[in-house]
């Protein structure tokens, strides 16, 4: 059948118009990726940012011999519900440091109870209309206002939002953290360059290639099965310390940093190794003076990416049981310890709207470290970065 | 005394002696060396081999000691295991420094040793994979000892609130049997998994056709690492995400068009997660789109196709496999996906198509079963572990179908450019 010239060129623009689809559906993909990166960041900064702020309140507190008993007494009757339960009960300790106090009053700012700080917020308050109306009064004198909030940053976990904090997990992350580097960062490295410089390709070194790149993509919670019934169960680690939860992560970083210790070990070229053996170099000493030094940024990189990866995890934590509830912050690697991400998860978990906000902020302060340490992998990268 | 104490003890001691190894060995070979007579290696490396042959056997022998004493539980004094390790130690400072001799090729023994070593540090994967197996395994056959393999693979009803009962021989008293019936559990999982494809694979996909046929090089090296930012936020992070924005918002939605849906319905779960492996499909892919040979591009063109058609009848049947592997690995991902589900997903095991209404994933029921009060031994923290090794085996065969995909790609694509 013959077409006409105007057939044909019809056809034409509809082809080219369906090529013009295809480029705008595509590009709307990359955009919708982008437009849900935004929303996510924007919605966790406006959940997140208020909980650098906390209610305090002035009030006159009254260090009298009944307030060393009952600590309620130190606070005039109208206020005592606005007041932080858990400061109040500070008290009597302090006037046993101090005892000049006793007898004295004075104005201070105080931390506020945790609804105040909600109802100061603009958002709904378990309080009522009477107490409403006194934090209104405060307010409107000056007396009651939001400010840094410090003790998110100073103090542990508490069932009382005002007084809850990321201190413990931040010091457990850093204790995993350390344990998770100081197993898998030799142990990967050493099996990469067995791996790039001594193994002989066989069977058991295809053998162990395959397993590497298997274990990369084992569901993470399945190390934490392992970690609850080897580390826990068969040796007898503590449970829930930093000492098993590192452990269990040095195993799923491990692949991470194996596989980026070969591409760095890769991608020095091979002149260095002959230029080496031809000075009389021994194939360790080649390794070690002349291919790590090299390689070095590379390994670096990788290892930080790796850890960071590792500081998110929380599934195969929660199996060997570091989500407990640490009020105090301890430095020891064999007692019980949470992490930032458990920590996430323990707070989404609470009913108080109170901690909806400590859950974003908690979010808020392990997304800028994550971004910190991914930034400074690429910056090393793009520092070192060597074009053979 | 404390293990600690012996711990200090022992490195102490063999602290002291490997450093009057490194000396004697490292002063006999400087005066060998000063009498004229040439040696195979630097008398620094007599030195280090000395070190070895004095720390390394009473490492190993300390290290198998304290094993047995664990594994076996058999009464092995302490302070004898510390004292033969020392006592092995110290005919090892003997025998390495009656080693040093001119004819003995020091330099090659450390490489031997360092070999060895490193080659120790290769074996730790393997033993990681089989401690995964053996330890899933092992429970897993507990579990199935107590209940039977067929109704756990075909039951419908997942109710193992019952089992404690059982656990204390108390089994009449319990209202109903407890049921492991997985079926339910794992339609949840797969249906989760579905939803998040339907997002991931669309989106992945035309995203990597962009980055890869169209977008200028200065959008690319932009959009290439905001992607994958994507895939770094923490997984805790999106699973509240979804939990607290995004599924009032599918209630709400849904409650304009008058359905009734659960707050803790599939659908947020799902979107969430297709959301975190959008990057990991659109990477892949990428590389892929990117290693189809130019040649094909440019024959496409010369032929007078358009540039879509070029992409939809060209490059992406080209690279189809490659793209299909990197979808399986998202499926198996998503297949072993926490905390997002165990924060947004329900707890009830509810075998439906509704997508809205609430349903609870294999990976959901092991985090419940291992975090809960009960004992070890009980049916209910022993199923956790059949179903990590159901787990196991079906993400460990999509790993390795996509694996076998990528490298006949890879390989077809090597031919053609030769």
């Amino acid at each position: 059948m013959r077409q006409s010239f105007d057939d044909i060129s019809a056809q034409l623009r509809a082809r080219h118009r369906r090529s013009a689809r295809l480029k705008w559906a595509s590009m709307g993909a990359l955009g919708l990726a982008g437009l849900f990166l935004v929303l996510f960041f924007a919605d966790m900064l406006v959940k997140g940012l208020p909980a650098f702020q906390q209610a305090q309140i002035q009030v006159e507190v009254d260090y009298s011999e009944q307030a060393s008993q009952i600590p309620l007494a130190a606070v005039q009757e109208d206020v005592r519900p606005l007041v932080s339960r858990g400061y109040l009960r500070l008290i009597p300790g302090r006037m046993e440091d101090n005892p000049d106090l006793l007898g004295t009053s004075r104005m201070e700012w105080v931390l506020a109870d945790g609804q105040v700080d909600q109802y100061l917020k603009g958002h709904h308050a378990k309080l009522s209309n009477k107490e409403m109306a006194v934090v209104d009064r405060l307010k409107e004198d000056g007396r009651a206002e939001l400010r840094f909030n410090s003790t998110f940053f100073s103090s542990g976990d508490s069932k009382m939002p005002e007084l809850a904090g990321i201190a413990s997990a931040a010091m457990g992350t850093v204790l995993t953290l350390l344990v998770t580097l100081a197993v898998a960062f030799p142990i990967g490295v050493m099996t990469a360059v067995y791996l790039e410089e001594f193994a002989p390709d066989n069977r058991f070194t295809q053998l162990i290639e395959i397993n590497i790149n298997n274990l990369a993509a084992i569901p993470s919670i399945l190390f934490g099965l392992l970690g609850l019934a080897i580390f826990i169960n068969f040796f007898g680690v503590p449970r829930s310390s930093p000492v098993v939860g590192g452990l269990t992560l040095a195993l799923m970083t491990l692949p991470v940093i194996i596989i980026a210790t070969r591409t760095a070990l890769r991608s020095v070229p091979d002149s260095i190794r002959h230029a080496a053996f031809g000075v009389g170099c021994s194939r360790w000493q080649m390794v070690r003076d002349h291919v790590l030094p090299v390689a070095l940024p590379g390994i670096m990189t990788g290892s930080i990416i790796g850890l960071a990866q590792a500081m998110g995890e929380t599934a195969p934590l929660i199996i060997v049981g570091m989500v407990a509830f640490i009020p105090d912050v301890t430095n020891s690697f064999t007692e019980a310890a949470t992490v930032l991400p458990a920590q996430i998860f323990t707070w989404a978990g609470e009913p108080d709207r109170a901690f909806i906000e400590k859950t974003s902020g908690g979010i808020l302060v392990l997304l800028s470290i994550l971004i910190t340490l991914n930034a400074t992998a690429v910056v090393l990268r793009k520092k070192f970065e060597r074009r053979w | 005394m404390q293990t600690n104490q012996l711990l200090a003890m022992f490195s102490g001691s063999l602290l002291l002696l490997g450093l009057i190894a490194f000396f004697l060995a490292r002063g006999k070979a400087a005066r060998v060396r000063a009498s004229g007579t040439s040696m195979y290696a630097q008398p620094d490396q007599y030195g280090w081999f000395t070190v070895m042959s004095t720390a390394g056997p009473a490492l190993v022998v300390g290290a198998v000691g304290s094993f047995i004493m664990l594994l076996v539980g058999a009464e092995i004094p302490p302070l004898l295991l510390l004292a033969s390790c020392l006592v092995i130690a110290c005919i090892g400072l003997v025998l390495g420094v009656a080693m040093v001799r001119p004819d003995f090729h020091a330099r090659q023994a450390i490489e031997r040793v360092i070999r060895f070593f490193l080659a120790g540090a290769a074996l730790i994967s393997i033993f990681t994979t089989l401690g995964i197996l053996l330890s899933i395994v092992f429970e897993a056959i507990r579990f199935f000892q107590m209940q039977s393999f067929w109704d756990f693979i075909t039951g419908t009803t997942w109710n193992p609130g019952a089992s404690f009962l059982e656990a204390a021989g108390r089994a009449e008293e319990g209202a109903s049997a407890a049921k492991f019936g997985s079926v339910p559990l794992f339609a949840g999982t797969f249906m989760i998994t579905f939803i998040a494809m339907l997002v991931a694979i669309p989106i992945g996909l035309l995203a990597a056709i962009y980055m890869a046929e169209f977008a200028p090089p200065k959008v690319r090296t932009i959009a290439k690492p905001v992607l994958e930012v994507l895939a770094g936020i923490p997984t805790v992070v999106y699973g509240f995400f979804a939990a607290i924005t995004v599924a009032p918002i599918i209630v709400a939605v849904a409650g304009f068009f008058g359905l009734e849906a659960s707050f803790n319905n599939a659908l947020a779960p799902g979107i969430v997660m297709g959301i975190m492996i959008i990057p990991f499909i659109s990477s892949l892919s990428d590389d892929v789109i990117n290693s189809v040979p130019n040649s094909m591009r440019e024959g496409s063109l010369a032929l007078g196709l358009t540039k879509g058609e070029m992409i939809r009848d060209i490059v992406v049947p080209a690279a189809l496999p490659g793209i299909i592997s990197a979808s399986l690995l998202a499926v198996s991902r998503a297949l072993g996906e926490t905390m997002i589900v165990v924060m947004a997903a329900g707890m009830r095991p509810n075998l439906t198509f509704n997508p809205l209404e609430d349903m609870t994933t294999v990976t959901v029921r092991i985090v419940a079963a291992l975090t809960g009060d009960q004992e070890f031994a009980s049916a209910e923290t022993l199923s956790a572990f059949a179903l990590g090794l159901m787990l196991f085996v079906v993400t460990l065969s999509l790993n390795l179908v996509s694996v076998i995909m990528i490298r006949r790609f890879r390989e077809k694509y090597r031919v053609n450019n030769l």
